[in-house]
Protein backbone atom coordinates (compact mmCIF):
# COMPACT_ATOMS: atom_id res chain seq x y z
CA UNK A 1 0.00 0.00 0.00
CA UNK A 2 3.00 2.32 0.99
CA UNK A 3 4.70 1.13 -1.97
CA UNK A 4 2.26 1.87 -3.91
CA UNK A 5 1.53 5.13 -2.97
CA UNK A 6 4.95 6.39 -2.95
CA UNK A 7 5.30 5.09 -6.84
CA UNK A 8 1.99 7.22 -7.53
CA UNK A 9 3.73 10.18 -5.97
CA UNK A 10 7.17 9.95 -7.94
CA UNK A 11 5.73 9.64 -11.19
CA UNK A 12 3.79 12.68 -10.08
CA UNK A 13 6.76 14.64 -9.43
CA UNK A 14 8.51 13.70 -12.58
CA UNK A 15 4.90 14.37 -14.48
CA UNK A 16 3.93 17.28 -13.27
CA UNK A 17 7.12 19.94 -14.22
CA UNK A 18 7.80 17.46 -17.50
CA UNK A 19 4.14 18.01 -18.41
CA UNK A 20 3.87 22.16 -17.77
CA UNK A 21 7.59 22.64 -19.63
CA UNK A 22 6.34 20.55 -22.81
CA UNK A 23 2.99 22.22 -23.28
CA UNK A 24 4.53 26.09 -22.35
CA UNK A 25 8.39 25.62 -23.65
CA UNK A 26 8.58 23.21 -26.38
CA UNK A 27 5.19 23.23 -28.26
CA UNK A 28 5.65 27.04 -28.44
CA UNK A 29 9.00 26.43 -29.74
CA UNK A 30 7.33 24.22 -32.55
CA UNK A 31 5.03 26.54 -33.27
CA UNK A 32 7.77 28.75 -34.17
CA UNK A 33 9.42 26.53 -36.07
CA UNK A 34 5.94 25.74 -38.10
CA UNK A 35 5.06 29.53 -38.45
CA UNK A 36 8.52 30.65 -39.92
CA UNK A 37 7.22 28.49 -42.73
CA UNK A 38 4.39 29.96 -43.20
CA UNK A 39 3.42 32.85 -45.07
CA UNK A 40 2.06 36.31 -44.05
CA UNK A 41 -1.73 37.02 -44.18
CA UNK A 42 -3.70 40.33 -43.09
CA UNK A 43 -5.96 38.34 -41.07
CA UNK A 44 -5.76 37.44 -36.97
CA UNK A 45 -3.96 35.84 -36.45
CA UNK A 46 -1.88 37.27 -39.17
CA UNK A 47 -0.47 34.30 -41.01
CA UNK A 48 -1.34 30.95 -42.83
CA UNK A 49 -1.80 28.39 -42.99
CA UNK A 50 -2.98 27.55 -38.85
CA UNK A 51 -2.55 24.73 -37.43
CA UNK A 52 -5.93 22.68 -38.01
CA UNK A 53 -6.96 19.66 -37.12
CA UNK A 54 -10.29 19.28 -39.05
CA UNK A 55 -9.07 17.95 -41.26
CA UNK A 56 -7.39 15.11 -39.61
CA UNK A 57 -4.17 13.63 -40.97
CA UNK A 58 -4.52 14.05 -44.64
CA UNK A 59 -6.13 17.48 -43.76
CA UNK A 60 -2.40 18.26 -41.91
CA UNK A 61 -0.55 16.51 -44.98
CA UNK A 62 -2.34 18.73 -47.68
CA UNK A 63 -1.54 21.64 -45.03
CA UNK A 64 2.37 20.68 -45.45
CA UNK A 65 1.85 21.56 -48.84
CA UNK A 66 1.57 25.42 -48.33
CA UNK A 67 4.72 25.33 -46.11
CA UNK A 68 7.03 28.25 -47.99
CA UNK A 69 10.75 28.93 -47.08
CA UNK A 70 9.85 32.28 -48.37
CA UNK A 71 10.51 34.11 -45.10
CA UNK A 72 13.93 32.81 -44.90
CA UNK A 73 14.79 33.48 -48.59
CA UNK A 74 14.04 37.00 -47.43
CA UNK A 75 15.71 36.94 -44.81
CA UNK A 76 18.88 35.92 -46.86
CA UNK A 77 18.12 38.70 -49.89
CA UNK A 78 17.47 41.21 -47.46
CA UNK A 79 20.85 42.30 -46.58
CA UNK A 80 19.72 44.20 -43.35
CA UNK A 81 18.78 41.14 -41.91
CA UNK A 82 21.97 39.72 -42.58
CA UNK A 83 23.58 43.09 -41.44
CA UNK A 84 21.69 42.88 -38.28
CA UNK A 85 22.65 39.29 -37.56
CA UNK A 86 26.20 40.45 -37.95
CA UNK A 87 25.92 43.26 -35.91
CA UNK A 88 24.45 41.63 -32.92
CA UNK A 89 27.51 39.64 -33.18
CA UNK A 90 29.80 41.67 -33.30
CA UNK A 91 28.64 44.15 -31.05
CA UNK A 92 28.03 41.10 -28.69
CA UNK A 93 31.44 40.07 -28.87
CA UNK A 94 32.99 43.42 -28.31
CA UNK A 95 30.95 44.02 -24.94
CA UNK A 96 32.15 40.55 -24.20
CA UNK A 97 35.95 41.58 -24.22
CA UNK A 98 35.25 45.03 -22.63
CA UNK A 99 33.19 43.50 -19.44
CA UNK A 100 35.95 40.92 -18.83
CA UNK A 101 38.95 43.65 -19.13
CA UNK A 102 36.81 45.24 -16.58
CA UNK A 103 35.53 42.50 -14.58
CA UNK A 104 38.44 40.84 -14.41
CA UNK A 105 40.77 43.22 -12.04
CA UNK A 106 37.45 43.54 -10.17
CA UNK A 107 36.82 39.86 -9.88
CA UNK A 108 40.98 39.19 -8.76
CA UNK A 109 40.77 42.16 -6.65
CA UNK A 110 37.91 40.55 -4.47
CA UNK A 111 39.16 36.93 -4.80
CA UNK A 112 42.64 38.84 -2.96
CA UNK A 113 40.61 40.84 -0.37
CA UNK A 114 41.01 39.65 3.47
CA UNK A 115 38.82 36.48 3.86
CA UNK A 116 36.73 38.89 6.14
CA UNK A 117 35.48 40.75 4.02
CA UNK A 118 34.87 38.73 0.95
CA UNK A 119 31.16 37.85 1.53
CA UNK A 120 30.72 41.32 2.04
CA UNK A 121 31.97 42.02 -1.19
CA UNK A 122 30.44 39.69 -2.99
CA UNK A 123 27.12 40.34 -2.12
CA UNK A 124 27.77 44.15 -3.42
CA UNK A 125 28.38 42.47 -6.60
CA UNK A 126 24.99 40.29 -6.79
CA UNK A 127 23.07 43.08 -5.26
CA UNK A 128 22.81 45.19 -8.52
CA UNK A 129 21.11 42.16 -10.18
CA UNK A 130 18.18 42.05 -7.73
CA UNK A 131 17.09 45.86 -9.00
CA UNK A 132 15.47 45.79 -12.30
CA UNK A 133 17.07 45.83 -15.64
CA UNK A 134 15.09 48.20 -17.13
CA UNK A 135 15.94 50.47 -14.15
CA UNK A 136 19.35 49.84 -14.79
CA UNK A 137 19.02 50.94 -18.23
CA UNK A 138 17.05 54.32 -17.71
CA UNK A 139 19.80 55.48 -15.36
CA UNK A 140 22.30 55.50 -18.25
CA UNK A 141 19.94 58.23 -20.59
CA UNK A 142 20.09 60.61 -17.45
CA UNK A 143 24.22 60.69 -17.26
CA UNK A 144 24.91 60.04 -21.54
CA UNK A 145 22.72 62.28 -22.77
CA UNK A 146 23.83 65.30 -24.47
CA UNK A 147 22.52 67.77 -21.65
CA UNK A 148 23.23 64.64 -19.54
CA UNK A 149 25.69 64.68 -16.02
CA UNK A 150 28.60 62.90 -17.81
CA UNK A 151 28.95 65.89 -20.23
CA UNK A 152 27.75 68.42 -17.43
CA UNK A 153 30.63 67.22 -15.25
CA UNK A 154 33.10 67.11 -18.20
CA UNK A 155 32.19 70.34 -19.31
CA UNK A 156 32.54 71.94 -15.57
CA UNK A 157 35.79 70.37 -15.25
CA UNK A 158 37.14 71.89 -18.57
CA UNK A 159 38.03 68.71 -20.38
CA UNK A 160 35.58 69.06 -23.25
CA UNK A 161 34.05 72.41 -24.75
CA UNK A 162 30.69 70.99 -26.47
CA UNK A 163 29.05 68.05 -25.39
CA UNK A 164 30.11 64.61 -26.30
CA UNK A 165 27.54 62.73 -28.25
CA UNK A 166 27.16 59.19 -26.80
CA UNK A 167 23.27 58.55 -26.57
CA UNK A 168 22.22 56.53 -29.31
CA UNK A 169 25.63 55.53 -30.69
CA UNK A 170 27.23 52.04 -30.38
CA UNK A 171 28.96 53.44 -27.83
CA UNK A 172 26.09 53.47 -25.45
CA UNK A 173 24.95 50.64 -26.35
CA UNK A 174 28.87 48.74 -25.07
CA UNK A 175 28.23 51.27 -22.05
CA UNK A 176 24.62 49.43 -21.42
CA UNK A 177 25.77 45.95 -22.27
CA UNK A 178 29.07 46.11 -19.73
CA UNK A 179 27.17 47.74 -17.17
CA UNK A 180 24.06 45.51 -17.23
CA UNK A 181 26.20 41.96 -17.78
CA UNK A 182 29.39 42.84 -15.57
CA UNK A 183 28.18 41.16 -12.54
CA UNK A 184 27.68 38.09 -14.66
CA UNK A 185 31.47 38.60 -15.37
CA UNK A 186 32.52 38.69 -12.11
CA UNK A 187 30.89 35.83 -10.53
CA UNK A 188 32.32 33.32 -12.07
CA UNK A 189 35.61 35.10 -12.44
CA UNK A 190 35.59 35.26 -8.51
CA UNK A 191 34.99 31.92 -8.11
CA UNK A 192 37.57 30.62 -10.16
CA UNK A 193 40.36 32.98 -8.67
CA UNK A 194 39.09 32.50 -5.37
CA UNK A 195 39.91 28.85 -5.36
CA UNK A 196 42.96 29.10 -6.51
CA UNK A 197 46.26 28.24 -4.56
CA UNK A 198 48.07 31.51 -4.54
CA UNK A 199 51.57 29.67 -3.01
CA UNK A 200 52.01 28.50 -7.39
CA UNK A 201 52.41 32.00 -7.57
CA UNK A 202 54.68 32.72 -5.22
CA UNK A 203 56.52 30.02 -6.32
CA UNK A 204 56.59 31.11 -9.67
CA UNK A 205 57.89 34.81 -8.13
CA UNK A 206 60.39 32.79 -6.21
CA UNK A 207 61.83 30.80 -9.47
CA UNK A 208 62.55 34.46 -10.86
CA UNK A 209 59.07 35.52 -12.44
CA UNK A 210 58.31 39.28 -13.10
CA UNK A 211 54.67 40.03 -11.09
CA UNK A 212 53.46 40.62 -14.67
CA UNK A 213 54.93 36.90 -16.10
CA UNK A 214 53.71 35.22 -13.14
CA UNK A 215 50.38 36.19 -13.98
CA UNK A 216 50.37 35.27 -17.38
CA UNK A 217 51.72 32.01 -16.96
CA UNK A 218 49.99 30.52 -14.10
CA UNK A 219 47.07 32.71 -12.58
CA UNK A 220 45.67 33.80 -16.40
CA UNK A 221 45.62 29.88 -17.40
CA UNK A 222 44.07 28.91 -14.24
CA UNK A 223 41.77 31.21 -14.44
CA UNK A 224 40.24 30.51 -17.57
CA UNK A 225 37.22 27.67 -16.63
CA UNK A 226 36.05 31.22 -15.28
CA UNK A 227 36.56 33.55 -17.95
CA UNK A 228 35.02 31.20 -20.60
CA UNK A 229 32.03 30.67 -18.19
CA UNK A 230 31.72 34.39 -17.37
CA UNK A 231 32.03 35.44 -21.41
CA UNK A 232 28.71 32.79 -22.59
CA UNK A 233 26.79 34.42 -20.26
CA UNK A 234 27.54 37.74 -21.31
CA UNK A 235 27.70 36.88 -24.92
CA UNK A 236 24.69 34.62 -25.16
CA UNK A 237 21.97 37.44 -24.01
CA UNK A 238 24.09 40.26 -24.93
CA UNK A 239 23.37 39.28 -28.73
CA UNK A 240 19.37 38.57 -28.51
CA UNK A 241 19.27 42.22 -26.26
CA UNK A 242 16.63 44.66 -27.04
CA UNK A 243 16.03 47.03 -24.18
CA UNK A 244 19.29 48.18 -24.69
CA UNK A 245 20.22 49.08 -28.23
CA UNK A 246 16.08 50.23 -28.38
CA UNK A 247 16.38 52.71 -25.18
CA UNK A 248 20.51 53.85 -25.77
CA UNK A 249 21.11 53.11 -29.05
CA UNK A 250 18.27 54.88 -30.84
CA UNK A 251 16.66 53.95 -34.12
CA UNK A 252 19.59 53.67 -36.78
CA UNK A 253 21.68 50.54 -34.40
CA UNK A 254 21.28 47.60 -35.70
CA UNK A 255 20.26 44.10 -33.53
CA UNK A 256 18.67 41.64 -34.51
CA UNK A 257 16.52 41.25 -31.05
CA UNK A 258 15.10 44.77 -32.05
CA UNK A 259 14.57 43.86 -35.49
CA UNK A 260 12.37 40.84 -34.68
CA UNK A 261 10.34 42.86 -31.78
CA UNK A 262 9.76 45.48 -34.62
CA UNK A 263 9.12 43.18 -37.39
CA UNK A 264 6.34 41.66 -34.57
CA UNK A 265 4.96 45.25 -33.15
CA UNK A 266 5.39 47.50 -36.04
CA UNK A 267 5.22 45.18 -39.43
CA UNK A 268 2.84 42.78 -37.87
CA UNK A 269 5.04 40.16 -40.02
CA UNK A 270 4.82 37.11 -37.75
CA UNK A 271 6.19 34.30 -39.64
CA UNK A 272 9.26 36.82 -40.69
CA UNK A 273 9.63 37.31 -36.87
CA UNK A 274 9.58 33.44 -36.53
CA UNK A 275 11.91 33.05 -39.15
CA UNK A 276 14.42 35.78 -37.74
CA UNK A 277 13.63 33.79 -33.84
CA UNK A 278 15.07 30.36 -35.54
CA UNK A 279 17.76 31.58 -37.43
CA UNK A 280 18.74 34.00 -34.04
CA UNK A 281 18.67 30.86 -32.04
CA UNK A 282 20.92 28.47 -34.46
CA UNK A 283 23.46 30.94 -34.45
CA UNK A 284 23.49 30.96 -30.79
CA UNK A 285 23.72 26.96 -30.23
CA UNK A 286 27.05 26.56 -30.62
CA UNK A 287 27.66 29.12 -27.20
CA UNK A 288 24.47 27.61 -25.46
CA UNK A 289 25.93 23.72 -26.08
CA UNK A 290 29.55 25.30 -25.07
CA UNK A 291 27.81 26.54 -21.84
CA UNK A 292 26.06 23.74 -20.91
CA UNK A 293 28.99 21.77 -21.41
CA UNK A 294 31.34 23.53 -19.34
CA UNK A 295 28.96 23.48 -16.55
CA UNK A 296 28.24 20.11 -16.56
CA UNK A 297 32.02 19.69 -16.01
CA UNK A 298 32.35 22.25 -13.63
CA UNK A 299 29.29 19.68 -11.64
CA UNK A 300 31.78 17.11 -12.25
CA UNK A 301 34.58 18.53 -10.96
CA UNK A 302 32.53 19.59 -7.75
CA UNK A 303 31.75 16.30 -6.63
CA UNK B 1 50.04 33.37 2.40
CA UNK B 2 50.17 36.36 1.31
CA UNK B 3 47.05 38.88 3.12
CA UNK B 4 48.54 42.13 1.73
CA UNK B 5 46.05 43.66 -0.02
CA UNK B 6 47.80 45.29 -2.63
CA UNK B 7 46.97 49.19 -3.65
CA UNK B 8 46.10 48.14 -7.01
CA UNK B 9 43.75 45.45 -5.92
CA UNK B 10 41.76 47.99 -3.73
CA UNK B 11 41.56 50.31 -6.41
CA UNK B 12 40.48 48.18 -8.76
CA UNK B 13 37.41 46.92 -6.67
CA UNK B 14 36.63 50.64 -5.23
CA UNK B 15 36.36 51.90 -8.78
CA UNK B 16 34.47 49.01 -9.90
CA UNK B 17 31.86 49.14 -7.18
CA UNK B 18 31.80 52.78 -8.06
CA UNK B 19 30.69 51.77 -11.44
CA UNK B 20 28.08 49.79 -10.25
CA UNK B 21 26.36 51.77 -8.14
CA UNK B 22 26.96 55.42 -9.37
CA UNK B 23 24.04 55.34 -11.64
CA UNK B 24 21.65 54.01 -9.31
CA UNK B 25 23.03 56.41 -6.98
CA UNK B 26 22.76 59.24 -9.35
CA UNK B 27 19.40 58.20 -10.13
CA UNK B 28 17.44 57.91 -6.82
CA UNK B 29 19.29 61.55 -6.09
CA UNK B 30 17.83 62.95 -8.81
CA UNK B 31 14.44 61.33 -8.13
CA UNK B 32 14.46 64.15 -4.98
CA UNK B 33 14.91 67.15 -7.67
CA UNK B 34 12.61 69.89 -7.47
CA UNK B 35 13.21 70.80 -11.28
CA UNK B 36 11.11 69.24 -14.05
CA UNK B 37 14.26 68.60 -16.06
CA UNK B 38 15.78 66.08 -14.21
CA UNK B 39 19.10 66.82 -14.65
CA UNK B 40 19.03 70.36 -13.64
CA UNK B 41 19.55 70.23 -9.87
CA UNK B 42 16.62 72.67 -8.06
CA UNK B 43 16.44 71.64 -5.08
CA UNK B 44 15.21 68.89 -2.58
CA UNK B 45 11.67 67.98 -3.04
CA UNK B 46 9.36 65.22 -2.75
CA UNK B 47 6.87 66.34 -5.04
CA UNK B 48 7.35 63.31 -8.13
CA UNK B 49 6.43 61.14 -5.16
CA UNK B 50 3.37 62.97 -4.30
CA UNK B 51 2.31 62.82 -7.70
CA UNK B 52 2.66 59.46 -8.24
CA UNK B 53 0.52 58.24 -5.36
CA UNK B 54 -2.68 59.74 -7.14
CA UNK B 55 -1.41 58.51 -10.67
CA UNK B 56 -3.87 55.75 -11.03
CA UNK B 57 -2.81 54.23 -14.22
CA UNK B 58 1.05 53.69 -12.37
CA UNK B 59 -0.97 52.43 -9.31
CA UNK B 60 -2.83 49.68 -11.43
CA UNK B 61 0.34 48.73 -13.15
CA UNK B 62 2.35 48.20 -9.62
CA UNK B 63 -0.81 46.18 -8.46
CA UNK B 64 -1.33 43.69 -11.48
CA UNK B 65 2.92 43.60 -11.18
CA UNK B 66 2.34 42.29 -7.69
CA UNK B 67 -0.04 40.22 -8.39
CA UNK B 68 1.45 38.45 -11.32
CA UNK B 69 4.63 38.26 -9.39
CA UNK B 70 3.03 36.64 -6.31
CA UNK B 71 1.12 33.99 -7.86
CA UNK B 72 3.57 33.33 -10.76
CA UNK B 73 6.16 33.03 -8.17
CA UNK B 74 4.28 30.59 -6.10
CA UNK B 75 3.73 28.20 -9.09
CA UNK B 76 6.78 28.80 -10.33
CA UNK B 77 7.98 27.38 -6.48
CA UNK B 78 6.03 24.36 -6.81
CA UNK B 79 7.10 23.21 -10.55
CA UNK B 80 10.57 24.04 -9.89
CA UNK B 81 10.73 21.81 -6.79
CA UNK B 82 9.21 19.03 -7.94
CA UNK B 83 11.63 19.99 -11.24
CA UNK B 84 14.65 19.56 -9.13
CA UNK B 85 13.82 16.24 -7.59
CA UNK B 86 13.45 14.58 -10.64
CA UNK B 87 16.67 15.95 -11.81
CA UNK B 88 18.66 15.04 -8.79
CA UNK B 89 16.50 11.87 -7.71
CA UNK B 90 15.23 9.80 -10.67
CA UNK B 91 18.43 9.15 -12.74
CA UNK B 92 17.02 7.28 -14.73
CA UNK B 93 13.23 7.50 -16.75
CA UNK B 94 12.62 7.44 -20.57
CA UNK B 95 12.57 10.55 -21.91
CA UNK B 96 15.07 12.44 -18.78
CA UNK B 97 17.35 13.87 -21.63
CA UNK B 98 14.84 16.18 -22.86
CA UNK B 99 13.61 16.93 -19.66
CA UNK B 100 16.81 18.03 -18.47
CA UNK B 101 17.24 20.45 -21.90
CA UNK B 102 13.72 21.67 -21.27
CA UNK B 103 15.41 22.69 -17.71
CA UNK B 104 18.62 24.49 -18.88
CA UNK B 105 16.97 25.57 -22.09
CA UNK B 106 15.18 28.59 -20.64
CA UNK B 107 17.50 29.75 -18.71
CA UNK B 108 20.23 31.04 -21.53
CA UNK B 109 17.17 31.31 -24.40
CA UNK B 110 17.06 35.26 -25.67
CA UNK B 111 14.03 36.77 -24.03
CA UNK B 112 12.70 37.56 -27.61
CA UNK B 113 12.79 34.17 -28.67
CA UNK B 114 10.78 33.01 -25.35
CA UNK B 115 8.24 35.82 -25.70
CA UNK B 116 7.49 35.13 -29.29
CA UNK B 117 6.81 31.60 -28.84
CA UNK B 118 4.75 31.76 -25.80
CA UNK B 119 2.83 34.35 -27.43
CA UNK B 120 2.19 32.34 -30.84
CA UNK B 121 1.01 29.50 -28.37
CA UNK B 122 -1.68 31.85 -26.50
CA UNK B 123 -2.61 32.46 -29.80
CA UNK B 124 -2.69 28.93 -31.42
CA UNK B 125 -4.85 27.82 -28.31
CA UNK B 126 -7.25 30.95 -28.32
CA UNK B 127 -6.39 32.23 -25.25
CA UNK B 128 -7.13 36.24 -25.13
CA UNK B 129 -4.07 37.89 -24.10
CA UNK B 130 -3.99 39.49 -20.76
CA UNK B 131 -3.34 38.70 -16.76
CA UNK B 132 -3.53 34.86 -17.27
CA UNK B 133 -1.32 34.75 -20.29
CA UNK B 134 1.59 36.93 -18.65
CA UNK B 135 1.70 34.58 -15.45
CA UNK B 136 1.66 31.84 -17.32
CA UNK B 137 4.58 33.16 -18.98
CA UNK B 138 6.18 33.79 -15.92
CA UNK B 139 5.42 30.85 -14.47
CA UNK B 140 7.46 29.15 -17.42
CA UNK B 141 10.66 31.28 -17.43
CA UNK B 142 11.07 31.82 -13.60
CA UNK B 143 10.75 28.09 -12.72
CA UNK B 144 13.71 26.76 -14.41
CA UNK B 145 15.69 29.42 -12.41
CA UNK B 146 14.05 27.67 -9.20
CA UNK B 147 14.69 24.52 -10.10
CA UNK B 148 18.81 25.39 -10.57
CA UNK B 149 18.53 27.10 -7.00
CA UNK B 150 17.02 24.05 -5.16
CA UNK B 151 18.80 21.17 -7.54
CA UNK B 152 22.42 22.79 -5.81
CA UNK B 153 20.95 22.37 -2.46
CA UNK B 154 19.14 19.05 -3.01
CA UNK B 155 22.97 17.64 -4.69
CA UNK B 156 24.71 18.62 -1.27
CA UNK B 157 21.97 17.22 1.25
CA UNK B 158 23.37 14.20 3.23
CA UNK B 159 20.45 11.47 2.58
CA UNK B 160 21.60 9.43 5.70
CA UNK B 161 19.19 11.42 7.19
CA UNK B 162 16.29 10.58 4.69
CA UNK B 163 17.80 7.00 5.08
CA UNK B 164 17.40 7.31 8.93
CA UNK B 165 14.23 8.40 9.07
CA UNK B 166 12.96 5.62 6.74
CA UNK B 167 14.64 2.96 8.89
CA UNK B 168 12.58 3.91 11.71
CA UNK B 169 9.53 3.64 9.85
CA UNK B 170 8.53 6.58 8.62
CA UNK B 171 6.80 6.06 4.51
CA UNK B 172 8.81 8.20 1.66
CA UNK B 173 5.83 10.68 1.56
CA UNK B 174 5.85 11.38 5.32
CA UNK B 175 10.36 11.46 5.24
CA UNK B 176 9.59 14.06 2.50
CA UNK B 177 7.90 16.57 4.73
CA UNK B 178 9.69 15.92 7.23
CA UNK B 179 13.28 15.53 6.85
CA UNK B 180 14.15 16.79 3.31
CA UNK B 181 11.52 19.81 2.84
CA UNK B 182 12.86 21.43 5.98
CA UNK B 183 15.81 21.59 4.80
CA UNK B 184 15.96 22.27 1.35
CA UNK B 185 13.47 25.09 2.72
CA UNK B 186 15.99 27.98 2.42
CA UNK B 187 16.62 26.84 -1.19
CA UNK B 188 12.87 27.41 -2.07
CA UNK B 189 12.28 30.44 -0.42
CA UNK B 190 15.21 31.93 -2.32
CA UNK B 191 13.90 30.60 -4.89
CA UNK B 192 11.04 31.78 -4.88
CA UNK B 193 12.49 35.09 -4.30
CA UNK B 194 14.57 34.97 -7.09
CA UNK B 195 11.15 33.82 -9.38
CA UNK B 196 8.97 37.04 -7.49
CA UNK B 197 11.85 39.91 -8.64
CA UNK B 198 12.33 38.03 -12.18
CA UNK B 199 8.52 38.62 -12.47
CA UNK B 200 8.79 41.89 -11.50
CA UNK B 201 11.69 43.07 -13.54
CA UNK B 202 10.22 41.22 -16.76
CA UNK B 203 9.88 43.77 -20.06
CA UNK B 204 10.00 41.92 -23.00
CA UNK B 205 8.49 38.40 -21.80
CA UNK B 206 5.68 40.61 -20.62
CA UNK B 207 5.77 42.66 -23.93
CA UNK B 208 5.09 39.83 -26.18
CA UNK B 209 2.26 38.48 -23.68
CA UNK B 210 0.46 40.81 -21.96
CA UNK B 211 -2.74 42.46 -23.33
CA UNK B 212 -5.14 45.62 -23.07
CA UNK B 213 -5.74 45.88 -18.91
CA UNK B 214 -2.96 44.18 -17.79
CA UNK B 215 0.25 46.28 -18.24
CA UNK B 216 2.47 45.60 -15.44
CA UNK B 217 4.43 48.47 -13.94
CA UNK B 218 8.26 47.43 -16.53
CA UNK B 219 5.84 48.17 -19.31
CA UNK B 220 4.30 50.86 -18.04
CA UNK B 221 7.68 52.48 -17.18
CA UNK B 222 9.14 51.66 -20.51
CA UNK B 223 6.62 53.40 -22.60
CA UNK B 224 7.55 56.62 -20.66
CA UNK B 225 10.67 56.02 -20.53
CA UNK B 226 10.22 56.69 -25.36
CA UNK B 227 9.05 59.76 -24.74
CA UNK B 228 11.70 61.04 -22.32
CA UNK B 229 12.87 60.95 -18.87
CA UNK B 230 11.12 62.61 -16.13
CA UNK B 231 11.71 62.80 -12.33
CA UNK B 232 8.44 61.17 -11.84
CA UNK B 233 10.06 57.39 -13.73
CA UNK B 234 13.26 58.11 -11.20
CA UNK B 235 10.87 57.94 -8.05
CA UNK B 236 9.11 55.03 -9.38
CA UNK B 237 12.24 53.61 -10.08
CA UNK B 238 13.53 54.25 -6.72
CA UNK B 239 10.84 52.72 -4.97
CA UNK B 240 11.18 49.68 -6.65
CA UNK B 241 14.80 49.84 -5.58
CA UNK B 242 14.01 50.60 -2.14
CA UNK B 243 11.30 47.16 -1.56
CA UNK B 244 14.12 45.02 -3.67
CA UNK B 245 16.56 46.40 -0.85
CA UNK B 246 14.74 45.84 1.84
CA UNK B 247 13.20 42.66 0.62
CA UNK B 248 17.28 41.40 0.44
CA UNK B 249 18.23 42.68 3.33
CA UNK B 250 15.31 41.23 5.51
CA UNK B 251 16.05 37.57 3.71
CA UNK B 252 19.75 38.39 4.65
CA UNK B 253 19.07 39.01 8.23
CA UNK B 254 16.51 36.19 8.92
CA UNK B 255 19.37 33.84 6.91
CA UNK B 256 22.01 34.97 9.26
CA UNK B 257 19.49 34.13 12.00
CA UNK B 258 18.77 30.77 11.15
CA UNK B 259 22.43 30.12 10.53
CA UNK B 260 23.31 31.51 14.01
CA UNK B 261 20.42 29.95 15.95
CA UNK B 262 21.98 26.50 13.56
CA UNK B 263 25.87 26.88 15.29
CA UNK B 264 24.34 27.12 18.78
CA UNK B 265 21.86 24.03 17.99
CA UNK B 266 24.81 22.46 17.37
CA UNK B 267 27.16 23.24 19.74
CA UNK B 268 24.53 22.58 22.46
CA UNK B 269 24.40 19.47 20.75
CA UNK B 270 27.93 18.34 21.06
CA UNK B 271 27.70 19.35 24.92
CA UNK B 272 25.06 17.38 25.37
CA UNK B 273 27.73 14.42 23.79
CA UNK B 274 30.43 15.05 25.79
Amino acid sequence: MQKALAAIVSRLVIAVPYAWLLVFFLAPFLIVLKISFSSTAIAMPPYTPVLDWTGGISGLIAKFGEFSTFNYEFLFDDSLYLKAYLSSVVIAAISTFLTLLIGYPIAYGMARAPATIRPTLLMLVILPFWTSFLIRVYAWIGILKPEGLLNQLLLAVGLIDEPLIIMNTYTAIFIGIVYSYLPFMILPLYSALEKMDYSLVEAAEDLGCTPFGAFWKVTFPLSIPGIVAGSLLVFIPATGEFVIPDLLGGSQTLMIGKTLWNEFASNRDWPLSSAVAILLLLLLVIPIVLFQNAQAKAQEAGK
Amino acid sequence: MNTVWSRFNISSVVLGFAFLYLPIVLLVIYSFNESKLVTVWAGFSTKWYVSLLSNQSVLDAAWVTVRVGILSATVATVLGTLAALTLVRFTRFRGRLLFSGMVFAPLVMPEVITGLSLLLLFVAIGLDRGFITVTLAHITFTMCFVAVVVQSRLMTFDRSLEEAAMDLGAPPVKTFFQITLPVILPAIISGWMLAFTLSLDDLVISNFTSGPGATTLPMKIYSQVRLGVTPEINAICSLMIGVVALGVIGASLVNKRREVQRLRDEQAARQGNG
